[in-house]
């Protein structure tokens, strides 16, 4: 099986033969840009725990409390909806800031329920 | 207590006070980082005068900085390479790594990284307060800010800005990245392929996670290198894993630009893969110019070789310094050190520092060296560069051939051993459902929405917006006031509580040696046990243990001969303080200028008459005060007559008054009974009889004898041990004045 590997890298090797300097770099970025583009799709579609604790964090809630409130958005099932958008929306529902939001959460993790209609949990 | 040291810290640090931690951690829940984003060194396009020399390769000097030892000869100049420098500083208690910092900066240090505590990258968040770390620091908001704090003083004292650094890496890359967007941090690294391949992060995560991060810095104007480098650090054959190398970057890079960060705060990690003995040049400088044809519109971090690092410091720095001439013979826009003694223990203050000089030696040394000479592209380098660059092509299409880069993780690609395509099957392969973090990717529903700038991929804002973040009225990154600062999770694990442990050495009268921590009291003995290496060890291990040193610890051993011996250096720890007050500290001589001695030597014609008294056969020590080659009197224009060895003090006298000489100068080592007193003694008093004492100066120097001993004696001036050359004559210079005759 190596050596067929071997084989084929000898067959490509006489194809970057017949390139320039220039060539072969221009290809070489072609190349990577081939590889990450399917990656940087997933990243664009995706979040994470992660992503959305930073996203509080700019939202002004400090380390502590964002990870306690992701991880109940995480439970709820709601981290595809963005942990900010759910501060926001319970926010707006309940007349209070992003910060109130927070700490309502913290306290009963079933303030999230029936926030977006009806989520599978 | 003493006040020498009590200074508060205000705007800025005097060279003479030590930096006042305790007011560095005071009020940082206000503290706002002064400016953003990465500097690099001023570079003079026409080169830079300093001293005697016309340099064609330096940035602007510093305004406070310690040159190198040989500067002396070269009027105290200290140049400062084009690239910025880095040191590596995380002893486990930032606050003391406050005061290395300022260290590396005085010798040129600007870009200071500070490495993770062990296990921060699998910490699930972020770490709050100023816990004790292991093998790094934990980087937390309040480390951050007091370290940024002492960076804007130390960056004002040296007249240079300071890069500060560290990881944007890990399973809170996100997170991490908008913390250092916030504190002002300037550079970091963030490589997702390095939490995958040496972190066991889960590879979706991982990559997921390290756009929100790379367009977070990009935002917080935060220079990226990246972790290719770790495969040579690595592989078993490092130097084989160029092509591998090549492909690392090329991934970084690409994913890096599709995240939104420009090219220019870009930079790639890279290490010269090979050490001596190895034949270095035949691997290293391919690659390095490879890569540098590949990735030219990217900066180059070129690091030094950690890999082959034994305990042997010298062994270290040598290699090292073939490293940064690599850097230049190519091109380094950072210019990385190691600490020489990474293959032996945590880093040491002083190895931080030395690490700094080889950069500066062989950079001063090979200064303009594109102009004398170039690569020759034609004959073997041209073609072993083309072959890494044609390896690392098949690398990225086999990549695709398997189903893309997570396929080609999962089937261990990366960090084999074997040149490419050859495999030895000992490469890292990761599973796409395993590592830390697995599984914890979650899809964007179509109504996604996260209220804040500089966030990566879907984002269902509402329509009329101008801002990401108008919703909440603004995020942190535009308005820091909304940043929330926790001081401390656990006060008993915090800077202050161990602060207060080593107040005594660092603001009271106590002193104890340290090599890392206040008061650590560690100590490093040197020795040369002519045994052969089993009984070496034990015998310098007993040595120590004899000279009081606790915990002895045989850190390197060399062996000289099998059977003749070894030389070997045995750390240990005293455990005792030396109370600053019960020390007598003697009265420095202020020196005239070496000018003003020549010309006043010159206009009375200064001349002596020398030689070693009594039975007294030493002559070494006279010879260097009296030769000009040891930069002796003769290099100031003092002309003298040597009468040798074993000489009588009557001779010595005679020959003064027959030559007209000035001064007579003697030598007496021998201690034996006083007899080196009673020489000096017998010299004063037959000028004394002779009539002669107000019309010659009297000098004696020796191994045994002191500047004290001149009254004791009647002469004009004693030295002792490591006497030069000038002082000699500047006592003379001195004598002469207060006599009138000059």
């Amino acid at each position: 099986m190596s050596e067929d590997r071997v084989a084929r890298f000898e067959e490509r090797r006489k194809k970057y033969k017949e390139m320039s300097d220039e060539e072969l770099k221009t290809h070489f970025w072609a190349l990577c840009d081939d590889i990450v583009a399917p990656v940087v799709d997933l990243a664009r579609t995706h979040t994470s725990p992660s992503i959305e604790r930073s996203v509080l964090l700019r939202m002004g809630i400090d380390s502590q409390t964002a990870h306690g409130v992701v991880d109940r958005v995480y439970q709820a099932g709601l981290l595809g909806k963005g942990a900010g958008h759910v501060l926001l929306r319970l926010a707006d529902r309940q007349g209070m800031d992003v910060k109130g939001a927070a700490d309502a959460i913290l306290a009963d993790k079933d303030v999230l329920e029936g926030l977006f209609g009806e989520v599978a949990q | 207590m003493t006040a020498h040291n009590q200074k508060r810290t205000g705007n800025h640090l005097d060279p003479h006070e030590k930096m006042d931690i305790e007011a560095i951690l005071e009020n940082l829940e206000n503290y706002r980082p002064p400016r953003k984003g990465w500097t690099w060194r001023e570079v003079p396009k026409d080169g830079i005068k300093m001293g005697p020399f016309q340099f064609r390769d330096m940035s602007e000097p510093l305004k406070n900085s310690i040159g190198l030892p040989a500067s002396k000869y070269f009027d105290q100049i200290d140049p400062q390479p084009t690239s910025v420098v880095t040191s590596e500083i995380a002893s486990g208690r930032f606050e003391d790594d406050l005061r290395r910092m300022r260290m590396a900066a005085w010798h040129g240090a600007d870009h200071l990284m500070v490495i993770r505590t062990t296990g921060q990258s699998h910490i699930d968040g972020l770490m709050e307060g100023t816990p004790e770390g292991v093998g790094g620091v934990p980087i937390t908001r309040k480390q951050l800010r007091a370290s940024r704090k002492a960076c804007d003083l130390i960056e004002e004292e040296v007249g240079r800005p300071i890069n500060f650094h560290s990881y944007v890496s890990g399973v809170a890359g996100p997170e991490v990245a908008v913390l250092f967007a916030e504190e002002g941090v300037n550079g970091a690294h963030q490589d997702p392929q390095y939490n995958v391949l040496y972190r066991n992060i889960n590879m979706y995560r991982s990559f997921v996670d390290a756009a929100e991060a790379k367009l977070v810095m990009t935002a917080g104007k935060i220079f990226q290198i990246d972790g290719a480098h770790n495969a040579n650090a690595t592989a078993k054959a490092g130097w084989l894993v160029m092509p591998e190398l090549l492909v690392q970057h090329g991934i970084n890079c690409a994913y890096s630009i599709a995240s939104g960060m420009p090219k220019e705060m870009i930079g790639l990690s890279t290490v010269p893969p090979n050490a001596p003995p190895a034949p270095k040049l035949w691997y290293d400088l391919p690659y390095a110019v490879a890569l540098r044809d590949i990735f030219s519109e990217y900066k180059m971090r070129a690091q030094q070789n950690t890999r082959y690092i034994e305990s042997d410091l010298d062994e270290a720095i040598r290699t090292h310094t073939i490293d940064t001439l690599i850097s230049m013979l190519t091109s380094a826009d950072i210019q990385s050190t190691i600490t020489p003694d990474e293959g032996r223990n945590v880093p040491w203050h002083h190895n931080n520092v030395r690490g700094v000089q080889t950069v500066k030696q062989t950079w001063s040394a090979l200064d303009g060296i594109k102009e004398l000479v170039s690569l020759r592209m034609e004959g073997p380098l041209g073609e072993m560069v083309r072959d890494i660059k044609e390896r690392a092509l098949g690398f990225l299409e086999e990549i695709i051939e398997v189903g893309g880069y997570f396929a080609a993780v999962e089937q261990g690609f990366f960090v084999d051993s074997a040149q490419y395509p050859e495999r030895s099957g000992d490469g890292i392969a990761r599973d796409g459902q395993g590592g830390v973090a697995a599984d914890s990717i979650v899809p964007r529903d179509p109504d996604y929405m996260a209220p804040v700038c500089a966030h990566f991929g879907e984002n269902h804002l509402p329509d009329g917006i101008e801002n990401p973040c108008d919703p909440i009225d603004g995020c942190t990154l535009c308005n820091p006031d909304k940043i929330v600062y926790i001081d401390e999770l656990d006060p008993e694990d915090s800077a202050e509580k161990r602060l207060a442990e080593t107040y005594p050495y660092r603001k009271g009268n106590l002193i104890r040696p340290e090599v890392e921590w206040a008061g650590d009291g560690t100590v490093l003995l040197q020795l040369m046990i002519p045994e052969s290496e089993a009984y070496a060890r034990e015998a310098g291990l007993e040595v120590a243990r004899r000279m009081g040193m606790e915990d002895p610890q045989v850190i390197n051993l060399m062996v000289l001969h099998p059977a003749e011996g070894c030389f070997l250096e045995v750390k240990g720890k005293v455990n005792f303080d030396i109370d600053r007050d019960t020390l007598e500290i003697p009265e420095k001589v202020e020196l005239l200028p070496e000018e003003e001695l020549r010309e006043a030597v010159q206009k009375i014609g200064l001349k002596v008459v020398a030689g070693t008294v009594g039975e007294d056969e030493h002559s070494v020590g006279m010879r260097e005060i009296l030769d000009i080659k040891h930069g002796g009197i003769e290099k100031y224009g003092v002309k003298y007559h040597y009468l040798g060895t074993s000489v009588p003090v009557a001779k010595l006298i005679d020959a003064a008054i027959e030559t007209g000489a000035h001064a007579i100068l003697i030598s007496t080592i021998i201690s034996h009974n006083d007899v080196h007193r009673q020489q000096m003694k017998k010299l004063a008093e037959l000028c004394q009889e002779k009539g002669i004492r107000d019309k010659v100066i009297l000098i004696a120097g020796g191994t045994q004898v002191t500047t004290e001993m001149a009254a004791e004696t009647g002469l004009d001036a004693t030295f002792g041990r490591g006497t030069k050359g000038i002082d000699v004559v500047d006592a003379m210079v001195k004598t002469l004045r207060q006599r009138g005759e000059l």
